[in-house]
């Protein structure tokens, strides 16, 4: 790990004074996935500006939606009554990330953040049509995720919340690498205010991304059967020690196929 | 820097990149916490920050400041052993030892969560603490028992 400046802002807008201030400063959420990086020297960070302390993180539900503060732990989506019992695909979702440890640090914002391809919570918020809150504006699902590790977020921009408009159904199921277990395969299905949803993680290079066909048998026919003859193509999946894309774009048939039975 | 180990303050000057591992082990003399991989993935640094399992190969020790931080070495009282390290010395719950303080600490939490409900549930909430010996089913088995279910 190159050696850096340690910050504690005192508030949010302090933070991002720390940003704009220097091109090089970066923002340490939870840091399961950024201390990682730091240590192999994929970055170079001169000041690392801690989000703790900021009062973002926190749960608090409305008749209407759910807002997840930006530094709300995995172990805090997952044993929140409010979650297990009105977005219940959710708090599963939080409870398969990495292993106690890692959930009892890594949080919401910092993963949508830094939107890993084989992330799990860009297919929630994708599929349940949240909304990302930040220090500026409030951005839309559909217009933040871009692209591997590419998110909407402005440089100097900080995630402070995530709301989520309460679904009818929701369910995920996740085929997870049994040693990292990241998902090979990652499929969230919603059926809300958004409309019926699929969104699939782990599969394709450009990270988190819809599958209409499943979504249109879907709106038909709420059901596994409704999905059965539906083929995803190959093309454009990850090919990789673990799974060929072939089997990937199999494996996407079979979850989604779960996540419906079991919504 | 000044951090809260088992009970006791401890005044490190430190660089601002050294991880809570590293200072515990390194700076603070406190080696029974071990380096596996030192990038998240084995569980062998497990300590308790506010009672709350984490690995400290991935915890600045600069974020560790006003919390309470217990190592292995803060769970016995004197000679007398805590009740998991017990547990594990008499299921024979290990082969090497490089892990078991990791695995001792994890599991220490792992009770306290109330996870010990089912061998199905002390594996899944495990997981995050590898044995390359593979002692896996004794320390279930020492879980299973110092948890008061055996």
């Amino acid at each position: 790990m190159y050696d850096f400046a340690f910050q504690t802002p005192a508030s949010v807008s302090d933070a991002v004074k720390m940003l704009a201030d220097d091109t090089e400063a970066k923002l340490l959420a939870g840091g399961q996935t950024f201390i990682p990086v730091l240590k192999q020297r994929l970055n170079k960070p001169s000041v690392i500006v801690d989000l703790n302390g900021l009062g973002l993180s926190g749960i608090t539900s409305a008749p209407d939606k759910i807002t997840i503060g930006g530094m709300t732990t995995h172990n805090a989506i997952m044993s929140n009554p409010d979650i297990q019992k009105r977005i219940p695909g959710l708090a599963k979702m939080a409870s398969w990330i990495g292993d106690t440890q890692v959930r009892h640090r890594g949080t919401m914002g910092g993963s949508l953040a830094n939107n890993d391809p084989s992330a799990c919570y860009p297919t929630a918020v994708l599929a349940i049509g949240a909304t990302i809150v930040t220090d500026q504006r409030r951005i839309p699902a559909d217009e933040y995720f871009q692209g591997m590790f590419t998110t909407a977020l402005a440089p100097e921009e900080i995630v402070t919340a995530i709301e989520f408009p309460i679904p009818e159904k929701s369910n995920y199921e996740k085929f997870r690498n049994p040693a990292s277990r990241y998902a090979m395969v990652g499929v969230f299905v919603a059926k809300g205010p958004a409309g019926i949803r699929v969104a699939i993680t782990g599969a394709a290079q450009d990270g988190v991304f819809r599958h209409t066909a499943m979504e249109q048998a879907l709106a038909t026919n709420w059901s596994a059967d409704a999905i059965k003859g539906i083929v995803t193509p190959a093309d454009g999946l990850n090919s990789d020690i673990h799974a060929s894309a072939e089997y990937r774009a199999h494996l996407i048939g079979v979850m989604t196929r779960r996540a419906v039975a079991g919504a | 820097m000044v951090l809260q180990v088992n009970g006791q303050r401890v005044s490190l000057s430190l660089e601002p990149r050294t991880s809570l591992l590293d200072a515990l082990r390194e700076y603070a003399g406190l080696t029974g916490t071990k380096k596996g991989c030192d990038r998240g993935s084995c569980g062998a640094c497990t300590v308790h920050i506010d009672g709350r399992r984490v690995v400290s190969c991935l915890t600045l020790a600069a974020r560790a400041q006003g919390k309470a931080v217990t190592t292995i070495e803060g769970l016995a009282s004197g000679d007398d052993l805590h009740p998991m390290q017990a547990a594990f010395l008499h299921h024979d719950a290990y082969q090497c030892g490089y892990c078991t303080p990791g695995q001792i600490m994890s599991a220490v939490a792992l009770v306290q969560e109330g996870h010990a409900g089912s061998d199905a549930e002390i594996r899944e909430n495990m997981s995050g603490n590898i044995c390359r010996c593979g002692a896996y089913a004794n320390i279930v088995g020492a879980i299973r028992d110092a948890a008061g279910r055996a």
